[in-house]
Parts: C-alpha cells; sequence; structure tokens
C-alpha cells in the first residue's frame, strides 16, 4: 500500500516534439480509488504505464512512499495492472497463472502456494484454480489477471485500463462491483482508467477528467457535475453534455449579439468569453430568455427540449410533466450558482446569474 | 422448419470450379491410377494387374533408400529451418524503416525465379569459379561431384538459405500480431526474456508454426529443383529424392506402371502425414475436445444420479 507522487511528470513519444501529457504534480493517496476519465487518446493509458514503470516519463519524477522510483523498472514496483482484455498465459492453469509473478522471483515454494490459495480466496475463483484460463468466462479471466497482479505482497496499488472494454455486457455490471469489493478489501491504492462517464464515477472516491495530455478537473463526481471548473468536463460529463454559447462581457454583463444573457458573479470581467449551463439546470420560468422549442424528446422520466434562439441552439432537461409543444416560444432561466462563464483557455472564471433584464 | 423450399442454386457458382479442378487434378490423377492398377502397352493392350505395381513399389530397395534419405532431408530440414526462422523472426525490427527494409532482404530468396536459383547455386558452388565452392576449398576439400556429404551438405544449405525466409515471414507476422499488453504484464511479472518466448510468444506462434512446419515438410518432401539443377541426385543416389527417382523411373525408364503407383503411394503419404500432424496439434481447439480428468468424470457421473442414490455413492467412495 502507497502514497503514489508525480512530479512535473510529462511524456512525449517523439522527442519533444508533441507532448501525449503534459506536466503533471499531484498526490494519489493510500487506499483510495482514483478513476481517470477522458476520451481516447487524451493521454491516460500514458500516464497510467508511467506509473507502472512501463514507459519513464521524459520528464518529471515518480514517487511511491515518498521514494524516488522513476528509474525502476516495472518487475521492482510492485504494482499490478490489469489491461483492455485479459492478458492470461493460455498454456498455464489458472494457478501456474498465479503462481507464475512469484516463482519468477524465486519465491520459496511452500509461500507461493500459500499466497496463491489466499488470493484464490480473496477473488473467489478457487474451484477454477486447475482449469485452463481460456475455459472461463470472460469477467472471471479478468478476475484472474487481477489476481496475478495482486498475489505479490505489499502491492503498491492496482491499475486498470479499461477493464470492461471486453466484458459482455451482462456480466460488466457485476465485474465492476467485484472489482470495487475487492478495493474495499484490500484497502490498496486504485487507478482506473476508462472513457466511460458511469464507469468512473460509480467507482472511484475521486475522479480525473483528462483532455488532450492535460489533468483538466479533479474531485468528486458530484462536484464534477455541479460546478465544472472546465469547459471539457462540462462537454464530457454529464449526458447531453453543457450548452455553451460565446459571450461578450462588458464589466461583468455578459451579452451575445448585443442581448444581455446573464451577470458574472465576478467583477470587472470583459472580453470574450463562453457561458455554459447543464440542461438539467435550464429551467422553464415566467422571466428569462425566450425560446423557440424545436423538438422534443421524451425519456420516460423526463424530457429533452430542443431550443433555439436566434443563431444559438440549447438543450433543456425538464421534468416529465413539463407541456412542451414544438413551434411555441418559451421562456427559460438559469440557476446562479449552476451557470458558469469560461475564459478562452476553457477555465471557468465565476458564475453567472440570469440576466435581470430578461426576456428579449 | 420455416416452411421454406431451400435454395440451392448457389451451387451452380461451384462448378467452374469443379470443371477446372477436374482437368487439372482429378482426371490426371485418374489416369495415374488407371497406369498403377493395368500393365498398359498401348490403346487396345492392357492387362489388369491388381495391385501387383504396389507391392514392387514397396519391396523396390532403390524406393525404400530414397523414401528414408528424403525423411531424413525433410527432418534435417525442419529441424534447422524452423528454429533458424524463428531466431531470424525475433531479430527483425518491429517498426519504422529498417522494418521494410528488414522485409524486402528477407523475402530476396523467396523471388527468385526456380530456375535462376538453379542457375546461381551451380555456379555459386562450383569449386574451380564458384564464389562459395572456392571459399570453403580455402579450409577444406570441397566437392559437390565426388563427395557425398558436401553435396548433401550443398542442398541443405541451398535449401536453408531459399526457404528459411517464409519460416522467418510467417513467424514474423505471428509475432507482430500478439498484442504490446502480453509483453507489459509479463514485464511486471517480471519474466525473464526465456520466459516470455516460452510462455508468450511460443503459444501464440502456434498455428503460424504449424503452418510453416506443414509447408516446409510438403515441399522438402516432394523437393525435386534442387538436387536436379545442381548434383543431379548425384554422387552416386546420395542427394536422390522421392521426387527425381520417380521422374527417372516414369521418363527415364519408361515404366509408367511402378511410376503411377509409386505417385500414388507418395500422393496418400504427404496427405495422410500432414492430415494426421494438423489434427494432433488442432486436437484441444476443436468443440467438446477439453481434456476431462477422471476426478472431474466421476463428478459428473455422480451428477447424473438420483439425489438418494448420489449420497449413498458419495458415503461408499469416501
Amino acid at each position: 500500500m502507497a502514497e503514489i507522487r508525480l512530479e512535473g511528470v510529462a511524456h512525449s513519444y517523439d522527442g519533444g516534439k508533441t507532448y501525449a501529457l503534459n506536466p503533471i504534480t499531484m498526490t494519489w493517496k493510500d487506499g483510495k480509488a482514483y478513476a481517470l476519465l477522458g476520451p481516447s487518446g487524451c493521454g491516460k493509458t500514458t500516464l497510467l504505464n508511467i506509473i507502472s514503470g512501463l514507459l519513464k516519463p521524459s520528464e518529471g519524477k515518480v514517487f511511491i512512499d515518498g521514494k524516488d522510483v522513476t528509474d525502476v523498472v516495472t518487475d521492482d514496483r510492485n504494482i499490478a495492472q490489469v489491461f483492455q482484455f485479459p492478458v492470461l498465459y493460455d498454456t498455464m492453469t489458472v494457478r501456474k497463472n498465479l503462481e507464475f509473478p512469484l516463482k519468477n522471483r524465486k519465491v520459496p515454494r511452500a509461500k507461493v502456494a500459500e499466497r496463491v490459495n489466499e488470493i484464490a480466496a480473496l477473488l473467489g475463483i478457487e474451484k477454477d484454480l486447475d482449469r485452463k484460463p481460456s475455459k472461463l468466462r470472460s469477467d472471471l479471466q479478468q478476475i484472474v489477471s487481477l489476481g496475478r497482479g495482486l498475489v505479490r505482497e505489499d502491492v503498491s496499488a492496482i491499475l486498470f485500463d479499461e477493464p470492461l472494454t471486453v466484458i459482455d455486457q451482462n456480466f460488466k455490471w457485476t465485474l465492476r462491483n467485484r472489482l470495487k469489493r475487492l478495493h474495499l478489501a484490500t484497502g490498496v491504492t486504485v487507478v482506473y482508467v476508462t472513457h466511460d462517464q458511469t464507469e468512473a464515477l460509480t467507482f472511484a472516491d475521486e475522479v480525473l477528467v483528462m483532455d488532450q495530455g492535460s489533468l483538466v478537473q479533479a474531485g468528486t463526481s458530484e462536484s464534477l457535475f455541479l460546478e465544472p471548473q472546465h469547459e471539457f468536463v462540462g462537454y464530457f460529463i454529464g449526458s447531453p453534455g453543457m450548452n455553451f454559447l460565446d459571450v461578450e462581457a462588458s464589466s461583468s454583463v455578459l451579452t451575445h449579439n448585443g442581448k444581455p444573457i446573464g451577470k458574472a458573479a465576478k467583477a470587472g470581467l470583459n472580453g470574450s468569453h463562453r457561458f455554459g449551463v447543464r440542461p438539467e439546470f435550464l429551467v422553464p420560468s415566467k422571466s428569462g430568455l425566450e425560446f423557440k422549442i424545436d423538438r422534443v424528446e421524451d425519456r420516460g422520466v423526463f424530457k429533452l427540449v430542443h431550443l433555439s434562439k436566434d443563431d444559438f441552439k440549447f438543450i433543456a432537461k425538464t421534468e416529465e410533466s413539463y407541456d412542451a409543444k414544438v413551434g411555441a416560444k418559451a421562456n427559460f432561466s438559469f440557476d446562479a450558482k449552476r451557470a458558469f462563464v469560461y475564459d478562452m483557455n476553457k477555465k471557468a472564471v465565476s458564475t453567472v446569474s440570469p440576466s435581470s433584464a430578461g426576456g428579449n | 422448419m420455416d416452411g421454406k423450399k431451400k435454395n440451392n442454386r448457389a451451387w451452380f457458382l461451384v462448378l467452374p470450379v469443379v470443371f477446372v479442378v477436374a482437368f487439372t487434378a482429378i482426371i490426371p490423377l485418374m489416369a495415374v491410377a488407371n497406369y498403377s492398377l493395368q500393365d498398359i502397352q498401348g490403346a487396345s493392350n492392357r492387362l489388369f494387374v491388381g495391385l501387383d505395381f504396389f507391392k514392387r513399389v514397396a519391396t523396390d530397395p532403390n524406393i525404400q533408400d530414397a523414401f528414408t534419405r528424403n525423411l531424413t532431408l525433410s527432418a534435417q530440414i525442419l529441424l534447422i529451418q524452423i528454429p533458424l526462422g524463428i531466431f531470424l523472426a525475433r531479430l527483425m525490427p518491429r517498426s519504422g524503416w529498417k522494418a521494410s527494409a528488414a522485409l524486402v532482404v528477407v523475402a530476396i530468396p523467396l523471388i527468385i525465379p526456380w530456375n535462376v536459383v538453379g542457375t546461381t547455386w551451380r555456379i555459386f558452388t562450383r569449386s574451380d569459379i564458384g564464389l562459395g565452392g572456392v571459399l570453403v576449398n580455402q579450409f577444406f576439400d570441397y566437392n559437390l561431384s565426388e563427395d557425398t556429404t558436401d553435396a548433401w551438405a550443398t542442398i541443405l544449405v541451398m535449401d536453408t538459405w531459399h526457404w528459411t525466409p517464409l519460416v522467418t515471414l510467417l513467424v514474423y507476422a505471428g509475432l507482430r500480431s500478439i498484442p504490446q499488453a502480453y509483453y507489459q504484464a509479463a514485464a511486471i511479472d517480471g519474466a525473464s526474456r526465456m520466459a516470455v518466448f516460452r510462455f508468450v510468444e511460443l503459444p501464440k506462434l502456434r498455428r503460424v508454426l504449424m503452418i510453416a512446419i506443414l509447408l516446409r515438410f510438403m515441399d522438402s518432401f516432394m523437393m525435386y529443383t534442387e538436387p536436379f539443377v545442381v548434383t543431379g541426385g548425384g554422387p552416386g543416389s546420395s542427394t536422390q529424392t522421392l521426387s527425381i527417382l520417380l521422374t527417372t523411373i516414369a521418363i527415364g525408364q519408361f515404366d509408367l506402371g511402378v511410376a503411377g503407383a509409386f505417385s500414388l503411394m507418395y500422393f496418400l503419404f504427404i496427405q495422410i502425414f500432414s492430415f494426421i500432424f494438423f489434427t494432433v496439434l488442432t486436437l484441444d481447439e476443436r468443440p467438446g475436445a477439453t481434456k476431462v480428468t477422471p476426478k472431474e468424470k466421476k463428478a459428473a457421473k455422480l451428477a447424473k444420479e438420483p439425489k438418494q442414490v448420489r449420497s449413498k455413492l458419495e458415503k461408499v467412495q469416501k
């Protein structure tokens, strides 16, 4: 069990021309479950491979429990990694698979047998020990490949690299719960890479959202949803994503094409910005902006109302009872704490309250 | 049943192939079968002799010798070329222009026409003017038209030069298809290079190696060109392969009956060998071919019995 610290870790695959991972400094606390969330190619796997030691970062240092391990090879780092698909030695039985990492490290035979039985009991695969892994269901195969990482004593951390990718739909949920339970039972630090927000939000204590090689926001699933500090978080988390609109700020008053949208809480805001509000917080009201209803998606428990006004479109997520008529005019306002204004670096600078002028 | 009539008209699409195969393979083969069962002197003069020719082939000492010789040759070729091919494939760069360059270099022997290969090697191995022949002669006496060992070694080297690239390319393709994650997992597990080869690469190469071994066995067992152009089967009959002997019997001695029986037996041997080889190696990939341990068998048998009987049986077994 260990605390992992990254100091200015960055990586470039082409000798510094482009960076797959921009400098990151952060600490992964002992025993916590983290999720790395982001689209394909955002640097999640690169970051993971740097932690496990499969990749040496071009810049920066990696510390495990305060010890600099930047130059320590993978096999001395005591890190378990589970890949996108079950990686197993097909010619060996499940038992041999579990023994393999210990035998490679010349652990005494009696100790090997003891550890293997312990881990098999923990994973609930005792009865499958003498079978070939190819005869197991895919979620169990993934459990076995996790077991190969756990079988070593004093595992510092478990890294999951999109472990549910090839698992049958029916077993995804079971496997995720099982992994979660294992995390609680072992108390090992877990880093879970995924591009599926549901997976990330339900699995982890803290979710780190990545985009284009940078960490854009870290926080609980709640804070990522309620207070997206970066445009990407607003867009990537939530379904559908945040509504955005180019606005011009003048002494914190936000206008779009000269028409008032709202007022930023932070004083003295000027220049081009982007305004963002989640569909959940765009609510029907007497005052507020007047939209035309283009289309209504009835999702059973809620409605997605597609709105348009002048040259932009918004989506509002309303209660099922909301009476939306296509083509009709409707007024929508937003919650003052839940609307944000972002600067040109896509970072949130302030919350926005609805314009008192309202209407047109 | 869904009540629909099955539409079998697609079979017509197979007809052209049947036609072509009939004229290129089946009818010629039937002619061979004809010659092997009858002593044919002319169009109207023939005599059914049954299995006589087959018996003669089976007992002919020349053919027996050639058979043993050819099996030895094939075995040596497989023992040299398969490990060498794997070794070379593992040395080849995995990406970038170096990978492309290596592929081109490795493939060169494969794309040279057979007769060119023969002529090249004939000149190359001449002990008076050939580059290879003269070079080897510096170290020890080399003359492939007099020394049987020299002739045999030359054939082996030539075939290795010509066909190891095929094994290398197959294995290279196999290696490239192994996902990186396997190597990463092995690194995390602390596996040595040897262990990575033994437990990751070799199992994943099984299918490609099977194809490589089959192709190399069939090709080497039917080897004709190499000895024909370089040694002519000699000195004596030291490099006479089955193909060369067969040609001598059929065209040289015009003994068509024996040659026909010989051809069929030759053909069947390769077929049967390849079939057995393939079946044995793919045994555990067949559905339902899981190995069942006696213990599991017992448990399965037990599970079928009614409950009361089962508990009794269990007690007895204990």
